[in-house]
């Protein structure tokens, strides 16, 4: 067995909007080698939470820490002091902010839910770009290219990462000339070529059909093996969710309704209150 | 760029090497053959000049994303920089004739010269780029255009004379013509005062080449396609602009330093906000996000400014019927026909995002060429 890691521990974290709370006190965290899945209605507030564990977002209140070590903690300050709706309020006296790019070198890396290529860049060039910050280099270095031997190894690591996923016949495509499905699967080799220990997936099946989802899954599970990875997604195809699980955490209007394995989800009368709806005439 | 491009392109790039070398050979011949008051050369000093400048907006706007109208600034410090470097010590009490022959007491060779006025460029670009890159599109323009002129009304400042020579001129200092090797009785035996300015110019804008296929130029492209993600890509945002923005800026540098050397003087008074327009007109005929359509745009540009459009601004005569309309400034108003006819109809310019070797590629990269561009 692998030593058990917390790779992620968020802890009543709260993301307020104005007086919109997006995200409420919400409480979770991944261990090494696990896949969690996060669900929940639109607009449960699942992408904000993303936003906030990779430094898109500072939370309103709350801390955020991946293996062991603070990425973000806050407290309502400024304007928020008086309009705080949340809980846990003054349980927090640090401010700690970490920037999208340093998060990203620590080891956590993500998808976009509406895809974010580089469009005007082929697919090798998107794969690429992901190395730059892990190289040794610098603008005159680079420019000169003083550097070939690292180049060199960083585009055969690309290439055979972009074969792995499928991607081998395209890779002087342009990226926005890929078929949908495709520019997915880049993205997620985006991700993985800047090396992360811990992988976001934002909606990665979404647009996906029935025969597409299932490949996705088995995916998933080989990409996990392979890289030795830590997994926390976002999806709406439940059937990819109950598969490949090990545990759920349900969001409901930005407070977490349930936690659980997948068969203990599917089995539990809030979240399908939450999916279905209640019945008010009972 | 890469080992699989290579293979395909070589042929391709091949071709493009050698057409720029020929077209350094033609120059070459051209100027011991014609007279060296053709108006070619102008156009081809001038152009080259233009050149440089206009590739290094290229590499802020068309490539990094940073909407950046700061250019005649840069090319000011720039042109400044090399001016007041290389004066003669035996000029300097004529040139700096209200200030006691200024506060710099040496003088510096023409290449080394070059390469300050590029690094004091950037060094401003650095401290400008602290506060300004912050902002994003219009804000950025708007921040860029203000410091520009700012600078413009700084070095005119007479406190500063010492340096700057105020709102005097700054002359004395070599130019082109003095790459001309010269026989003992002073008969030119080699012109070089054209072949100069297209080396420098090409060097310079063959480094920019290098950058852009390079690690950190693709960083750059993938701020302007997406700074989001090139962010969660782990790309430094600040400091990838930062870079941009000093290396643009020290290439504007040299730029200015350049055109110093074609005018064969200085005032901060040129340095208007209006050619920073000319500039960006260049890049945007060219092709926004295309280095070899900034080179060809503003050799036409230099040439219909300064050669082949000259005679809408005279009074022409067919017969005796006198043209209506030509008179002074005439040619201003064509260009502004022309701008809106390039902005409304060709939007990619002429190149679009497509550089030299693309042309003879049998697959040109259809999805950057095709028209509309990131809509």
């Amino acid at each position: 067995m692998m030593e058990k890691i917390r790779m992620l521990d968020l802890e009543n974290v709260t993301m307020q909007f104005g007086g919109v709370v997006a995200v409420d006190s919400l409480s979770m965290h991944v261990d090494n080698g696990e896949i969690v899945a996060l669900i929940g209605p639109n607009g449960a507030g699942k992408t904000t939470a993303f936003n906030v564990i990779t430094g898109v977002y500072t939370p309103t209140n709350g801390r955020v820490s991946f293996k062991d070590k603070v990425i973000a903690e806050s407290y309502p300050n400024g304007k928020m002091k008086r309009m705080y709706a949340g809980a846990h309020n003054g349980e927090y006296k640090k401010l700690i902010t970490t920037s999208p790019d340093r998060i990203a070198y620590l080891g956590v890396a993500r998808t976009f839910q509406n895809i974010r290529l580089f469009k005007n860049m082929t697919v090798l060039e998107n794969v690429l770009v992901a190395h730059h910050m892990r190289m040794k280099n610098n603008l005159l270095t680079s420019t000169l290219h003083l550097t070939g031997a690292e180049e060199k190894r960083v585009c055969e690591e690309s290439i055979a990462l972009l074969n792995l996923l499928g991607l081998g016949d395209v890779i002087n495509e342009n990226a926005a000339s890929l078929p949908y499905g495709k520019q997915r699967y880049l993205e997620i080799a985006r991700a993985l070529a800047t090396d992360p220990e811990l992988l976001l997936l934002d909606e990665p099946a979404a647009g996906m059909n029935p025969q597409e989802t299932i490949e996705l899954s088995r995916f998933i599970l080989k990409i996990r093996e392979q890289f030795g990875l830590t997994i926390l997604l976002i999806e709406h195809h439940m059937n990819l969710v109950m598969d490949i699980s090990d545990r759920i955490y349900v969001l409901d209007f930005g407070k977490q309704i349930a936690e659980g394995t997948p068969a203990e989800i599917q089995k539990n009368p809030v979240v399908i209150a939450a999916y279905l709806g209640e019945d008010e005439e009972e | 760029m890469t080992i699989i491009r290579k293979k395909k392109a070589d042929a391709a790039t091949w071709i493009s090497i050698g057409i720029v070398a020929l077209i350094y050979v033609a120059v070459f011949v051209a100027e011991q053959l014609l007279p060296p008051t053709h108006m070619l050369f102008t156009v081809l000093k001038k152009g080259a000049t233009y050149a440089l400048v206009a590739v290094s907006m290229n590499l802020l706007n068309g490539f990094t994303g940073l909407f950046s109208l700061g250019q005649a600034g840069f090319m000011l410090v720039g042109a400044y920089t090399y001016a007041i470097l290389t004066i003669p010590v035996a000029q300097r009490p004529a040139v700096y004739q209200y200030f006691d022959g200024g506060l710099v007491q040496f003088t510096m060779p023409v290449i080394p010269a070059l390469i300050c006025a590029g690094l004091i460029a950037a060094i401003f670009a650095f401290l400008i780029g602290l506060p300004v890159l912050r902002l994003k599109s219009d804000y950025l323009a708007i921040a860029t255009l203000g410091f520009a002129e700012i600078i413009r009304a700084v070095f005119q400042w007479k406190n500063i004379g010492a340096l700057t020579n105020g709102s005097n001129l700054l002359r004395a200092f070599p130019t082109f013509e003095d790459f001309n090797i010269r026989a003992a009785d002073g008969t030119v035996k080699l012109y070089l005062s054209t072949l100069v300015p297209f080396l420098i110019a090409g060097v310079c804008i063959g480094l920019i080449v290098l950058l852009l296929h390079s690690s950190h130029g693709r960083a750059f492209m993938a701020i302007r396609d997406d700074e989001i993600a090139a962010e969660a890509m782990g790309i430094n945002l600040s400091r990838h602009k930062q870079m941009a923005f000093c290396t643009s800026s020290f290439f504007a540098g040299i730029g200015g330093a350049m055109l110093a050397m074609y005018t064969a003087s200085v005032q901060a008074k040129s340095f208007t906000s209006a050619m920073t327009y000319e500039i960006l007109l260049i890049v945007v005929i060219g092709g926004i996000g295309s280095v070899t359509g900034s080179c060809i745009s503003s050799f036409l540009f230099v040439a219909c400014s300064e050669w082949w459009l000259r005679f809408l601004d005279q009074k022409q005569m067919i017969g005796d019927f006198e043209v209506p309309l030509l008179r002074n400034g005439f040619r201003l108003v064509v260009f502004s026909v022309i701008i809106m006819i390039v902005v409304l109809f060709f939007r990619q310019g002429i190149m679009g995002t497509r550089e030299l070797p693309d042309l003879f590629r049998k697959h040109p990269k259809k999805a950057k060429a095709a028209k509309g561009g990131k809509a």
